[in-house]
């Protein structure tokens, strides 16, 4: 299982880490947000993994995840949205203002 | 207290003269006395203390942990510099007054003259080693100031560069010197770091710090090979020169040497390094000093050497050396002070400081004349005069000099013909100037200065001569408590007197006296000094070259990673991360743990292989824009799945809505960008792109799995322990959130708060230029949907609700309720169009097309953060610390149980600022239009565009 999460973990940085090399702002946009998967996927995971122990505490229960990578990570999903919403918004501000959308403004290089 | 005072003093009151305003300049000059007037009566006040020997001390800490403290001390030493700049500081206000042309800001000169006397105070009188510094920065800064004072003058704004980047690159060396001294004795304050002498020098790193110190007293005190920013710093006006150039600044070097020679001197090491560099400079500079052409470049070279003299004589480690060195200070001072007021009159009544057209006068201005042959005669070291006397101490002193070696003659020798060629200058200034011949194309005829501008002058030569002549009355007790500063209170037997007999000392001034003046005029006769050109390799040369080389260079490597091309910075970036990432494993190798694995079981397979197929079809897929967001989306589901398989139900609900606003957001922004992505890139950029990405997600699966494979030590078991009868609430993500971690959620939502009004800042009324790629927003919409959408609100409002509510027991919370009620509003707005959205929640009223900020959603944004920052406050205001939550539970109907935790309160901040945040960004963006082609887009039409 730990290897299934980590070689999975390892995709989404492959696939976030080329996208984010791109030269339009559409698919850095969809880098990031994969490769902000990746490293949620991986902050969580350095609690271990866990099946059926989530962290609710109940009677008689002894066995929980660790829930202190869960609240990190909870807060780092919902920033790493506002994050690529504000890049969304420069993008679509630089895309007008420059007219492309290509990274560096403008429609690129010839 | 008082000792601060005299400190602080000229600090506090140099913004007086800048009140007094530029015009009213006798005002002007009446306000910056004030601070040294003062100064120097609380100095007095201290002097009987001082002259008893005692110690005076004052202060306190200032930041104890890195020991830096407000910690200043008066001894002799310190009492003699701070007479000299107090002192001399009034003349030189007094001159000036005068000085200064009508056009001048003399406001604006003398604040900064009462800073740069502030700074020079606190060199000489802090007891703290980094405090020392501290002013000393301070002195190089306000010279800085002083010297490009006529700051429309390029040689001017050139000087002051150049004496800033040495000296100032000096302090720097300084302070790592006295981060080292401090480190190895263990404290900052001179007062105790000067009893270890014997650990410092036993320190193996005590090289170090003694070669870094000299560099800073050498470069402030213009030493060979650092000198050639003083000839420079002549560019200054003249009072500045008199000031900082020959009585104070340049002597803060001098000063240091002294100061510390108890701590760094006594061994062979310092001997070789401050005698050598005194040595060749006093040599060096006063050779030079024969062929300027400027008055003052001559004065400037002469100080140059004869700070020379005065390091040599610390330099030959000898107590008695050290009181001729002290000796000299104070002679050097008033000579030097009034030669160069003097130079400054000449200028200021001639229009020139050419020496090769100043000629002849003494005719014009006999009483300068006189005055200026007395002062130059005791910079000569001719007897009766100050100079005089000092000089024979520095004679006797290198014939003294013991070592066995060839530098037992060659110091003398080099004095010898040292003190000939400052004869040859002196005369030549003298000469050159008053005599000579006649004036060349002068503007105007020269006469004496106004009377109050020679009084400085005055007064200084006659204390020259005062001491010449008198030594012991005049200036014995002084120089003894001076020196027992400097020696830490033992003084050697000394005597200053006017005769010693007929000795080598008095024969090797003779023949200096001789050779000196035999020197000048064959120079004169043979050569005409005043055809010499200087076209030589100047070390200002080399000084621009080297500024050159080292800007071409920062130029070179700003351009090899700064080209403007953001994929280049990215890729740079994470190649950087990789090889910072890598060397850990490189240097410690690579491992994997022991711990006993999950086992993985179909269902983990199968979910896997969809990632896989998810992702890899987002990046094939990604030049047609709407299909890679589609699989996106699908990756974000099962990452939301993996949460909910690896017991993170609270992750799993915040993912799976974050997911749903994500791709609603980049589908409503797809409408304002290229449908496609064009195909661009080079074989060999795409290739170091893939493989970079390879090897960081390489990188990264290896170092997660090395990390799930060890055994885990978490701090987790307090939050699971205390969760219920602390926090009050069995959901511990939940209960860290809002209660145990709420400072950091506090500003994670403050985070999304700005970025939401930056989204509104960046686009809210923003009108899109030209083509128009946007459908008509009342283009009509599914009616199922509207039908639905209706419907659904109430349902997705309760959902809402019950996740908020029961987020503090079981998953649920803020974030998920906000981003729940985010999406419930959200489908509104793609079933209705973007009016049937305002702030309140009222989709039948029809909004009127809201200017920017008006739906309401900044006011959510705002309610938020002030019912969680209230939250806080009210532990605050009653006497527990910001943000402590105490609860107790309600039986609702309903719902049961439910706990009314303050916390709660913070999470409906959360909440409100969630849904208003979201909102927020999703309205914006979706309120750009775009205009019709006709009409031209004007910026200026629309407020609240453009900002952030």
């Amino acid at each position: 299982m730990e290897l299934l999460l980590a070689s999975g973990i390892g995709v989404l940085t492959a696939a976030g880490v080329w996208l984010l090399l791109r030269a339009r702002t559409f698919p850095v946009m969809l880098g990031l947000t994969l490769l902000s998967y990746a490293v949620n996927l991986f902050i969580f995971s350095m609690g271990r993994l866990a099946i059926n122990a989530p962290p609710v505490i109940r009677e008689g229960v002894e066995r929980y995840a660790d829930p202190l990578p869960q609240a990190l990570v909870l807060t780092a999903i919902v920033i790493a949205f506002a994050m690529t919403a504000l890049l969304l918004a420069l993008s679509v501000r630089m895309g007008y203002d420059t007219g492309g959308d290509h990274v560096d403004g403008g429609g690129g290089r010839p | 207290m008082s000792l601060i005072l005299i400190v602080l003093l000229p600090f506090l009151m140099a913004a007086l003269p800048r009140l007094a305003g530029r015009h009213d300049r006798l005002r002007c000059a009446v306000l910056a006395a004030g601070a040294p007037a003062l100064s120097l009566v609380l100095l007095m006040s201290h002097a009987p203390a001082v002259f008893e020997g005692n110690l005076v001390q004052a202060g306190g800490q200032w930041l104890p942990a890195i020991g830096l403290n407000l910690t200043f001390m008066l001894d002799g030493f310190g009492f003699l510099f701070a007479l000299l700049i107090l002192a001399i500081g009034l003349l030189v206000i007094l001159y000036a007054h005068y000085y200064l042309s009508p056009q001048d800001d003399a406001s604006r000169f003398l604040s900064l003259l009462l800073l740069f006397m502030g700074s020079m105070l606190g060199v000489v009188l802090s007891d703290n080693l980094l405090l020392l510094v501290v002013f000393w920065e301070c002195t190089s800064l306000s010279s800085f100031l002083l010297i490009g004072f006529w700051r429309e003058r390029s040689d001017a704004r050139q000087g002051a560069r150049m004496a800033l980047t040495v000296t100032g690159a000096g302090g720097l060396a300084l302070l790592a010197g006295v981060l080292l001294i401090g480190n190895i004795t263990g404290s900052f304050e001179l007062s105790e770091v000067l009893d270890q002498r014997e650990v410092l020098q036993g320190h193996p790193l005590f090289p170090l710090a003694l070669f870094l110190v000299l560099l800073g007293a050498f470069t402030k005190s213009a030493q060979f090979p650092f000198h050639f920013w003083l000839p420079h710093a002549m560019a200054a006006p003249t009072p500045v020169s008199a000031y900082l150039h020959s009585a104070t600044m340049v002597k803060a070097g001098v000063f240091l040497l002294a100061r510390l020679y108890p701590l760094l001197g006594g061994n062979d090491l310092w001997f070789l390094l401050v005698t050598g560099t005194g040595l060749v400079t006093l040599v060096f500079a006063a050779w030079v000093a024969l062929f300027q052409q400027d008055l003052k470049g001559l004065l400037a070279y002469s100080t140059i050497s004869h700070l020379g003299l005065i390091t040599l004589l610390f330099g030959l480690d000898t107590p008695l050396a050290v009181v001729a060195g002290v000796f000299h200070i104070i002679n050097h001072a008033t000579f030097k002070a009034s030669l160069f007021m003097a130079a400054g009159i000449i200028d200021h009544e001639t229009g020139t400081r050419d020496l090769r057209r100043l000629n002849g006068l003494s005719r014009y201005m006999p009483v300068t004349a006189t005055l200026v042959a007395v002062a130059a005669a005791a910079m000569a070291g001719v007897p009766l005069l100050n100079g005089f006397l000092s000089k024979e101490m520095l004679l006797a002193k290198t014939l003294a000099v013991d070592t066995g070696t060839w530098a037992d003659w060659l110091i003398p020798v080099m004095a010898t013909v040292a003190g000939a060629f400052a004869v040859a200058y002196s005369l030549r200034l003298v000469h050159d100037v008053f005599f000579n011949g006649e004036p060349v194309d002068l503007e105007r005829t020269p006469h004496e200065p106004p009377r109050w501008m020679r009084v400085p002058v005055e007064l200084l030569v006659v204390l020259c001569v005062l001491v010449g002549v008198m030594p012991n009355l005049v200036v014995a007790p002084l120089l003894d408590i001076a020196v027992s500063g400097v020696l830490l209170g033992s003084v050697p037997d000394y005597s200053i007197s006017l005769w010693h007999g007929f000795n080598l000392p008095l024969a090797m001034s003779a023949v200096a006296l001789l050779f000196g003046s035999a020197l000048y005029f064959g120079l004169q006769r043979g050569y005409n000094l005043h055809t010499y050109r200087d076209d030589g390799v100047s070390a200002k040369r080399l000084f621009d070259r080297l500024l050159e080389t080292l800007v071409s260079a920062s130029r070179l490597a700003t351009g090899l990673v700064q080209n403007g091309s953001l994929q280049r910075y990215l890729w740079l970036l994470v190649a950087v991360a990789l090889a910072a990432g890598t060397l850990p494993f490189y240097l410690g190798g690579y491992s994997t743990g022991d711990e006993i694995l999950l086992p993985s079981n179909g269902a983990a397979i199968a979910m896997w292989l969809a990632v896989l197929c998810a992702t890899v079809a987002t990046v094939a897929l990604h030049r047609r824009r709407l299909l890679s967001l589609v699989a996106l989306g699908a990756v974000g589901l099962l990452v939301s799945l993996t949460f909910v398989l690896f017991s993170a139900p609270d992750l799993a609900l915040t993912q799976l809505s974050v997911e749903v606003v994500t791709v609603v957001l980049l589908m409503v922004a797809l409408r304002h960008l290229p449908a496609t992505t064009p195909a661009e890139g080079t074989l060999p950029g795409k290739l170091r792109d893939a493989l970079i990405a390879l090897a960081a997600g390489v990188g990264v699966a290896a170092l997660a799995y090395a990390a799930l494979t060890r055994p885990l030590a978490s701090i987790s078991t307090y939050f699971l322990e205390q969760s219920v009868p602390k926090g009050g609430g069995s959901n511990v993500v939940n209960v860290i959130l809002v209660d145990f971690r709420s400072f950091d959620t506090l500003v994670e939502i403050l985070v999304l708060a700005v970025a939401g009004l930056t989204i509104q800042a960046l686009l809210a009324g923003f009108v899109a230029p030209g083509h128009a790629r946007a459908p008509d927003p009342h283009e009509a919409r599914p009616l199922m949907l509207r039908v639905l959408a209706r419907a659904i609100l109430p349902f997705a409002l309760a959902a809402s609700a019950y996740l908020f509510l029961r987020g503090h027991n079981q998953p649920g919370g803020g974030f998920v309720a906000g981003l729940v009620t985010a999406i419930a509003l959200l489908v509104q707005y793609m079933a209705g169009g973007r009016d049937s959205v305002p702030g309140s929640v009222h989709p039948d009223q029809p909004a009127p097309a809201a200017p920017p900020g008006e739906e309401g959603f900044d006011r959510w944004i705002a309610a938020g953060m002030f019912a969680a920052g209230l939250t806080g406050l009210g532990a605050a205001v009653i006497g527990f610390p910001f943000l402590t939550s105490s609860y107790a539970y309600f039986d609702l109907p309903l719902l049961g149980k439910v706990p009314l935790a303050s916390a709660m309160f913070f999470d409906l901040g959360v909440y409100l600022t969630v849904v208003g945040s979201t909102m927020m960004m999703i309205s914006s963006i979706g309120r750009v239009t775009t205009a019709p082609p006709a009409a031209p887009p004007s910026p200026a039409a629309v407020p609240g565009t453009g900002a952030g």
